[in-house]
C-alpha cells in the first residue's frame, strides 16, 4: 500500500559531506555500474555514442559556486566551488509514495528505504513530479520509474565481504565524503556526525523530512600573514640588488634604448 | 512542465464530456429518445476519448488497471475510480432516457455528482504537488470545475446559464494567472533552500550541471520553449475560450439551423481556447527541481 508507515524501525540513509566531496563523479559511475546489472530493470542510455547522449542515473553530482557575502572581517571573501551529489533522500514523509496510483512505490517499515516494485509500475511519472529533489527518473527503454535503492541488494548481502555491505557510492567514494548508517539511532556514527557538523535538510519547507543529511562546507580559511615557520628564512633578504649586480643594473639603465623592466629593483637577467 | 499532448487532450476533452454528463444527469436538458442518444454519444465520446488519451503518456499502459487500487492516498487512483463509476452510473441513467423514455432523478443526481467529482479529482492530481507552486493553489480545482461547468452548459444548450458560467470561468482564469505568476516567489523555495548553501547572505549559482547532455528531469520539468509566447497565448485563450462563445450565444437567430451552427461554432471555439489554456497550464508550470540546474 502507498500509505506511509507511521514509524520505521530504522532510518537507513546517507550523510554527504559537502566539505569533502571533490566532484570526481566516481559515485555516479559506480552507482550506474552496480544498479544497471542488479536490482530491477537496467539503467538504459539513449544515443550513448551519438550527438545527443542521455541516460538514466540514480545519482548525479551538481557543482555550485557560492559567493559568501562581504563582512567587516572579510571584505572580499573568496568564492567557493561546492560539488553536490544528489540522489534519493529516502524521506520520512515521502510524497512520491502516497501519490502512486498502483502501490508500486512503497517505504519499507524495517529500514525506511523507499523502493519501486517495477512489475506494478505503470510509468505515469506522477512520483517524479511530486519529488522536489529530482531523485526519480523514468527509464525510457523500460517505461518504469527508477530510483536509488540504497543498494538494498548490497547492504544485507551475505555473499559480499562485510566491508562491501554498504551502498556502492559509499564504497567507491575516494574522498570519504559519503557515509552510510542508521539515522534513526542517535548513537550511530552517522547521527553523531550530523550533530557535530550541523547536518542539514534540503528544501525543509517542502515538509518531506528527508533521512539523508548534508554536511555544510566549512568556511574557507583566511590566509594568515605567516603560514610556515620556515617562511622568514625563505623570504628574499633584499629587494634591490647590491654589489656587482647593482652596479651592472644601474649602468645598463643609463645606456640609451629601452629596458624591459620598469625600474631597477629586478635583479634577474631581464636586461641581459 | 512538459506539455504532453495526451494530457492536454485528456483534461480538455474529458473536462467537457463530464461537464455535459453533469448537466444531463441534472435533467437540463431533460431529453429522451434519439435526441438523448446524440447528447450521450457526444458526452461519452469526449469523456472516454479523453480518458483513453491519458493512457498514452504511460510508460506501461498495459498495467493501467492497477491504478484503481490506491484510492486511500492517491488522487490519480481516486480519479480513475471516480471516472469509471461516473460513466457506469450515467450509462444506466442514459439507458433509461434513451430506451425507456424515463428519468431516474436520484441516479441522475448521483451521476452528476460523480462527473463533477471526476473533474475535481483530476484537478487535485495537480493541486496536491507542492513541487509545482503554480499548481499548488486552491484556485486550481476552482478553475478546472469552472471550465467544466461553462463547457457543460454550452454543450447542453443552456444558453442563459452558459453565458454566466463562461463569464465566471474567464474571471477565474484571469485570477489563476495573476496568482500563479506570483506562486513560485511566494513559495519560499529558492536555490538557497534547495542546496542549503545560501547561509548568511551568500549567493548560490549553478556552476556546472551533472552532465553535459539533457536528461529526463530537464525534459519533463524544465520546459521553457512554450513560455516564450505566454502573453499572446493567454489573450488567444481568453478570446477563443470565452469571448467568442459568449458573443455567439448573445446573438439571436431566427432559424434553428443558424442557431445550431452558431452553437457549434461556440463549442469549437471554446474547446480550442481551453486547449490553449491547458497548454499554458503545463508549459508555464515551473518545478522546483529546476533550481538545482539554475533554471526554472
Amino acid at each position: 500500500m502507498t500509505e506511509l508507515p507511521p514509524n520505521t524501525a530504522k532510518k537507513m540513509g546517507l550523510v554527504i559531506d559537502l566539505d569533502t566531496c571533490v566532484g570526481c563523479h566516481a559515485c555516479v559511475i559506480s552507482c550506474k555500474g552496480w544498479n544497471t546489472e542488479n536490482y530491477g530493470a537496467p539503467l538504459s542510455d539513449q544515443d550513448a555514442y551519438g550527438a545527443d547522449p542521455a541516460g538514466t542515473f540514480l545519482n548525479r553530482v551538481h557543482s555550485f559556486e557560492v559567493q559568501p557575502a562581504a563582512t567587516a572581517a572579510q571584505p572580499a571573501p573568496a568564492a567557493q566551488l561546492i560539488h553536490f551529489p544528489k540522489s534519493c533522500l529516502h524521506c520520512e514523509d515521502a510524497p512520491c509514495v502516497t501519490v502512486c496510483p498502483t502501490g508500486a512505490s512503497y517505504k519499507r517499515v524495517e529500514d525506511g528505504i523507499v523502493l519501486v516494485n517495477e512489475s506494478d509500475c505503470i510509468g505515469c511519472g506522477l512520483c517524479a513530479w511530486s519529488c522536489p529533489y529530482g531523485a526519480r527518473e523514468l527509464d525510457l527503454a523500460e517505461g518504469v520509474m527508477k530510483k536509488c535503492t540504497l543498494c538494498v541488494d548490497r547492504i544485507y548481502n551475505e555473499n559480499l565481504p562485510e566491508v562491501d555491505r554498504v551502498p556502492s557510492c559509499v564504497r567507491t567514494c575516494p574522498a570519504g565524503a559519503r557515509h552510510f548508517g542508521d539515522l534513526g539511532d542517535p548513537d550511530s556514527a552517522v547521527s553523531q556526525l550530523v550533530v557535530e557538523r550541523g547536518g542539514m535538510d534540503l528544501m525543509p519547507e517542502m515538509g518531506t523530512k528527508p533521512v539523508n543529511k548534508y554536511l555544510p562546507p566549512r568556511p574557507k580559511d583566511k590566509l594568515e600573514e605567516q603560514i610556515d615557520i620556515l617562511a622568514p628564512l625563505l623570504a628574499p633578504v633584499t629587494e634591490t640588488p647590491g654589489g656587482f649586480l647593482g652596479w651592472l643594473d644601474k649602468a645598463l639603465d643609463k645606456l640609451p634604448g629601452q629596458s624591459s623592466g620598469q625600474s631597477s629593483d629586478q635583479s634577474s637577467g631581464g636586461t641581459a | 512542465m512538459h506539455p504532453a499532448p495526451s494530457v492536454i487532450l485528456f483534461t480538455t476533452l474529458s473536462g467537457l464530456g463530464f461537464g455535459l454528463l453533469a448537466f444531463l444527469g441534472l435533467g437540463s436538458p431533460g431529453v429522451t429518445g434519439w435526441v438523448a442518444f446524440v447528447f450521450y454519444a457526444i458526452a461519452y465520446a469526449l469523456a472516454v476519448g479523453g480518458l483513453l488519451a491519458s493512457t498514452f503518456h504511460l510508460g506501461r499502459p498495459e498495467r493501467a488497471f492497477k491504478a484503481f487500487s490506491q484510492w486511500r492516498t492517491s488522487w490519480l487512483s481516486r480519479e480513475g475510480i471516480c471516472a469509471v463509476t461516473a460513466l457506469l452510473v450515467m450509462g444506466l441513467y442514459a439507458i433509461g432516457a434513451i430506451f425507456l423514455e424515463t428519468h431516474w432523478p436520484v441516479l441522475g443526481v448521483i451521476g452528476a455528482g460523480l462527473s463533477l467529482g471526476t473533474v475535481f479529482t483530476t484537478s487535485m492530481i495537480y493541486t496536491q504537488l507542492k513541487t509545482i507552486p503554480r499548481w499548488h493553489m486552491p484556485l486550481t480545482p476552482v478553475m478546472f470545475l469552472s471550465f467544466t461547468l461553462a463547457g457543460g452548459a454550452l454543450l447542453a444548450g443552456q444558453e442563459r446559464l452558459a453565458v454566466w458560467f463562461l463569464l465566471a470561468a474567464a474571471a477565474v482564469q484571469m485570477a489563476y494567472w495573476w496568482q500563479g505568476d506570483r506562486a513560485f516567489a511566494t513559495s519560499g523555495t529558492t536555490m538557497a533552500s534547495a542546496t542549503g548553501l545560501g547561509t548568511e547572505g551568500a549567493t548560490v549559482r549553478a556552476f556546472e550541471p551533472p552532465h553535459t547532455g539533457s536528461n529526463y528531469l530537464l525534459r519533463e520539468f524544465v520546459h521553457v520553449v512554450g513560455r516564450r509566447h505566454a502573453q499572446k497565448l493567454r489573450a488567444i485563450a481568453l478570446i477563443l475560450g470565452f469571448a467568442v462563445p459568449i458573443l455567439f450565444l448573445a446573438l439571436s437567430a431566427e432559424s434553428s439551423l443558424v442557431k445550431h451552427l452558431m452553437a457549434a461554432f461556440a463549442v469549437v471555439s471554446h474547446m480550442a481556447g481551453i486547449a490553449v489554456s491547458r497548454w499554458l497550464f503545463f508549459a508555464q508550470a515551473e518545478h522546483v527541481v529546476g533550481l538545482y540546474y539554475g533554471k526554472r
